[in-house]
């Protein structure tokens, strides 16, 4: 029986065929012939190429328009009926053998959900056909819920008998020229408000002006029940009522009588939607699970079906109603399921249904999570760990990644042996290949199976999806992406472990640290994305910042710190040399001066070109000069090799060209590294001692500090202090102490400066600029210093006073939260409080500040979104308006320049 | 007396840009009314200016990167 119908469908759909090709003599004979044969796989893909073939003459024929204009309205039920490719009658969906019922809600003319099958109502196969709406004649009128407000609007405002305005005929000329007016001189908004005003105004009017009929008011029972005078209105009295509305005074509500008539609002006739927005999901145990909608829509045509059969049969009117009432329910909740008013329909199972709203509204809906935002393939998300040995534009990925993630190969003649090993390979050994694709765009998993079969068909014009390889390109990128270093191009390394793997130097344009953070990966799969992504967001075209014209990415942290002694004072033999420069890269020696023990500064140089030269200083002040290629003055610290500092490296940049500078810069970051590695590098708490006389002087330099304030603090008790203009006398004395307080610790952080042992690490961290500054060390060596909330010293908690070990009204340093102490000696437990206070002060600050500057940020971004540059040096939008008419009002590249200035000498060549 | 907005220290000066020098802009830029910033008619910063719609106005701002930078709108 099914081979028949089989067997019957591919005549069906041989006829189709040569209905559309009739003038092809041989096609018509070859496709009928094929119809009848058992299908082999060739012959499909011939038949597709020829249909292929016929879809692109389509393309070709098309003809665009312009469009002018959209109305939206509301379906006629003719409307409904003549777009109807099937009418709905029962609410069975399969019969026995598992085919769609005709007149069922899954007809085949409503479109295909199964692959192989035709449409009936267009002869296309899936996803080629998009489905035709079918219809039910509804037993009853009913209320669509989303027009009822407009209907209870029109009821109040016309006369219940004759149908016309409660407006005297004199008034609604001058009332709609008026609304006209509005709509034109303002916007349509403000004419929305008008007409809800004067609705609101016709609501009390008592008497039809033209018939006298009195009326009586229209109340609404929610969520579709109108009510009059305690009884209620049928909705097939509702419906006659807005049938009488004529169509002039319909636009007096703001209504296109031609695209919106009102009783259209009440439903006799019933769209279906195709099958194609409600698929069926076939489970594993190969049980057919319908979606929502059907179900519902089954709902609705089982209660219409027995609506009709009882009043055919004459039933009584008490059951009429009851069926008629369920009816509504079921329309209703088939448009929204949330109702406030009406118990949500449920799953058997009791999670509610998600009909047509629940499908648009809200996050989830079709608009926010399906059509503004977009999801794409071909990319990865993992946390994020360093790793110095990679390059700078390097990117270290799983292997588990690599083989899931693939780069489509095009097979010819010379790289088909290559592409061979890795579909022998298969998708579980690493370099292999995950799919091929047919020339006629049939994708094909590799499995062992499929393997041997693979590599006979194999020839030119293939595609091979092969897994991930080193030297791959792929763009990497971190969220929040504020600029356009947040994603930029690197070249795939494949690695073992879990994590992605970036060079730290680059965590900076990303904002990266690696705390937990993740970061995504996208794989660009044609040949131009590779090379859009490498010409234009390699990770070397991204060293100048355009934000402030200094480079971007530098050293960080212990590649700061290694260089930084390394030109300070270190010294190797040429061995030591030779093997931390060759752990670098570096085999050409040549550079190295032929001496027993070499300096560090000239290790240094032998990274620079032979040709660079540079004077600059360095962050203590000092200068640093570079001549030929060698640094014979000066250290290098973070203010020539940092990111968002290193003046030097924009000098390299500019001079040798990206690839050179970010190669440099590798080597320079390796360096530093593999110096610590080679020397070692901790820290300890005594790193900071301060010898005892220092102490004692920084306790003296407190202590007079105190007393100064003590003599503030009485000046003030006495009222003798002279108060600073447009200041209370408190308020004076509040600021003179918070002088004299900072005075006094900024003065200790001097002694800290000057006397603690500089060779000791934490003192290298702080001057080279790779982490800590002085005020941190201060902090631990010295005084921590006065805590302060919203800019004043310490002042709430208890009643005059902040903790209650103090005395009442105390201005002295410590009850108003003032740490004498420094951390490394402890801190008293009111000490100790105070700093949690600004502490967790701290904390919030930032918690709350974040997504407020964020939201601010993203306003701005979105603001100046497709803003660019023309030629003749003016800003303008998409459109070509104009919004400054010079970039930056001075035309100047901030990434080309130096800060935003250009030096004319310096490019003329003078001194 | 009226206080003046256009004499006001953080008003930049507005001026009438004349028909001649509109159409020199115009072509300057490749452009038509359209592509220019709009500027009300009943601006104050313009109020002592004589203006009609159409018209185009030339404002000279202090810049913090060009030290004088200038800027056309046309009024509406």
């Amino acid at each position: 029986m099914a081979e028949k119908e089989k067997a019957e469908k591919k005549q069906e759909k041989a006829e189709i065929v040569e209905e559309k090709k009739p003038e092809a003599e041989e096609t018509k004979q070859e496709t009928a012939e094929k119809a009848e044969e058992e299908k082999t796989e060739e012959e499909k893909s011939a038949e597709e190429e020829k249909k292929e073939e016929r879809m692109m003459e389509a393309y070709e024929q098309a003809i665009f328009k312009k469009v002018n204009s959209i109305v939206f309205g509301v379906f006629s039920p003719k409307m409904i009926q003549k777009m109807s490719a099937a009418k709905v009658v029962t609410p069975e969906l399969y019969d026995k053998e598992g085919y769609p019922v005709d007149g069922g809600l899954m007809d085949s003319r409503l479109g295909v959900i199964d692959p192989g099958l035709r449409c009936r109502s267009c002869g296309s196969k899936l996803k080629e056909c998009l489905g035709h709406f079918g219809h039910i004649e509804l037993a009853r009128p009913i209320i669509h819920i989303k027009f009822v407000d407009t209907i209870l609007k029109l009821l109040r405002c016309t006369c219940k008998e004759c149908g016309r305005v409660l407006i005297p005929k004199n008034k609604i000329e001058t009332i709609s020229a008026a609304l006209e007016e509005i709509e034109a001189e303002k916007s349509l908004e403000q004419k929305r408000k008008e007409i809800k005003q004067l609705s609101s105004v016709l609501r009390a009017i008592k008497k039809c002006p033209y018939c006298n009929a009195r009326q009586s008011p229209v109340l609404i029972e929610k969520p579709t029940t109108f009510m009059e005078s305690d009884k209620k209105i049928s909705p097939i009295e509702i419906r006659t009522r807005l049938e009488r509305i004529s169509d002039d005074d319909l636009s007096l509500f703001g209504l296109n009588p031609e695209a919106i008539r009102p009783e259209w609002m009440v439903l006799t006739v019933m769209p279906i939607p195709p099958v194609t927005m409600r698929p069926s999901i076939t489970l594993e145990s190969g049980e057919r699970s319908e979606d929502d909608l059907t179900h519902k829509l089954g709902d609705i045509v089982r209660i219409n079906q027995r609506l009709f059969e009882n009043i055919n049969a004459g039933a009584p009117e008490i059951i009429i109603e009851d069926l008629w009432d369920l009816l509504q329910y079921h329309v209703t909740t088939y448009f929204d399921n949330a109702v406030a008013q009406l118990p949500p329909a449920r799953h058997r199972s009791g999670q509610p249904l998600k009909t047509l709203t629940e499908r648009i509204k809200s996050k989830e809906g079709r608009i926010r999570r399906n059509l503004a935002g977009k999801r794409t393939n071909f990319s990865a998300r993992s946390v994020i760990s360093p790793d110095p040995m990679l390059d700078i534009d390097e990117v270290g990925v799983p292997k588990r990644v690599a083989m899931k993630l693939t780069i489509p190969e095009k097979v010819n003649e010379w790289n088909i042996d290559y592409l061979k090993r890795f579909i022998e390979n298969g998708p579980d050994i690493y370099p292999g290949a995950n799919y091929i694709i047919r020339p006629d765009g049939k994708r094909k998993k590799i499995t062992d199976e499929t393997k041997e079969v693979f590599l006979e068909e194999l020839r030119a014009g293939y595609v091979v999806e092969r897994h991930l390889m080193d030297g791959d390109i792929a763009l990497f990128n971190r969220q929040p992406s504020l600029h356009r270093m947040s994603m930029m191009a690197h070249s795939v390394k494949v690695l073992t472990g879990n994590t992605l793997r970036l060079n730290p130097a680059v965590c900076h344009p990303y904002n990266a640290d690696f705390d937990g953070d993740e970061m995504n990966l996208h794989i660009p799969q044609t040949e131009e994305a590779r090379a859009e992504a490498e010409t234009l967001m390699k990770v070397s075209t991204q060293l100048i910042s355009p934000g402030f014209g200094l480079s971007i990415i530098g050293c960080t942290m212990d590649s700061i710190s290694g260089n930084y002694l390394l030109t300070k004072e270190l010294e190797f033999t040429r061995e030591e040399a030779i093997d931390l420069l060759y752990s670098i890269g570096i085999d050409d020696f040549s550079r190295l001066p032929r001496k027993k023990i070499i300096s560090g500064t000239e290790i240094f140089s032998v990274l620079m070109p032979e040709d660079f030269s540079f004077r600059g200083t360095s962050k203590n002040g000092e200068d640093v000069v570079i001549k030929k290629g060698e640094l014979i003055k000066g250290l290098m610290d973070k203010a020539n090799l940092g990111s968002e500092s290193g003046l030097m490296l924009r000098e390299l940049h500019k001079k040798y060209g990206p690839e050179k500078a970010i190669n440099l810069l590798k080597r320079l970051f390796r360096l530093g590294i593999k110096v610590l590695l080679k020397t070692g590098f901790s820290v300890s708490v005594s790193d900071t001692d301060l010898p005892d006389e220092i102490d004692a002087q920084i306790k003296q330099t407190l202590n007079d500090a105190e007393k100064e304030a003590e003599r503030l603090i009485e000046a003030y008790e006495n009222r003798t202090l002279e108060t600073f203009p447009g200041k209370t006398m408190l308020e004076t004395v509040e600021l003179k102490i918070l002088e004299v307080l900072n005075k006094a610790r900024n003065e200790a952080g001097r002694f800290v400066a000057e006397h603690a042992d500089k060779r000791t690490h934490t003192m290298v961290m702080a001057n080279s600029g790779a982490r800590g500054n002085m005020l941190n060390l201060t902090q631990m060596a010295a005084c921590v210093g006065q805590q302060a909330m919203r800019g004043k010293r310490i002042e709430r908690g208890y009643k005059d006073r902040t903790l209650s070990i103090f005395k009442r009204k105390d201005l002295g340093p410590a009850p108003r939260g003032f740490i004498r102490d420094g951390f490394k000696r402890g801190l008293n437990p009111a000490e100790f409080f105070f700093q949690a206070m600004t502490g967790r002060d701290g904390l919030m600050d930032t918690a709350l500040r974040t997504p407020k500057s964020g939201y601010l940020y993203r306003r701005l971004a979105n603001a100046m979104q497709d803003l660019k540059v023309s030629y003749d040096g003016s800003v303008r939008d998409a459109t070509g308006k104009i919004i400054q008419f010079k970039y930056g009002e001075d035309g100047i590249d901030v990434s080309r320049s130096e800060a935003g200035q250009i030096n004319v000498s310096k490019i003329v060549g003078h001194k | 007396m009226k206080f003046k907005v256009s004499q006001h220290i953080l008003v930049p000066k507005h001026s009438k840009v004349s028909e001649k020098e509109k159409k020199k802009l115009l072509e300057r830029y490749n452009i038509t009314l359209k592509e220019l910033p709009k500027i009300h008619k009943n601006d104050p910063a313009i109020s002592e200016l004589g203006i009609k719609k159409g018209d185009v106005i030339k404002i000279t701002r202090k810049s913090r990167s060009a030290g004088e930078a200038i800027f056309y709108r046309v009024v509406i």
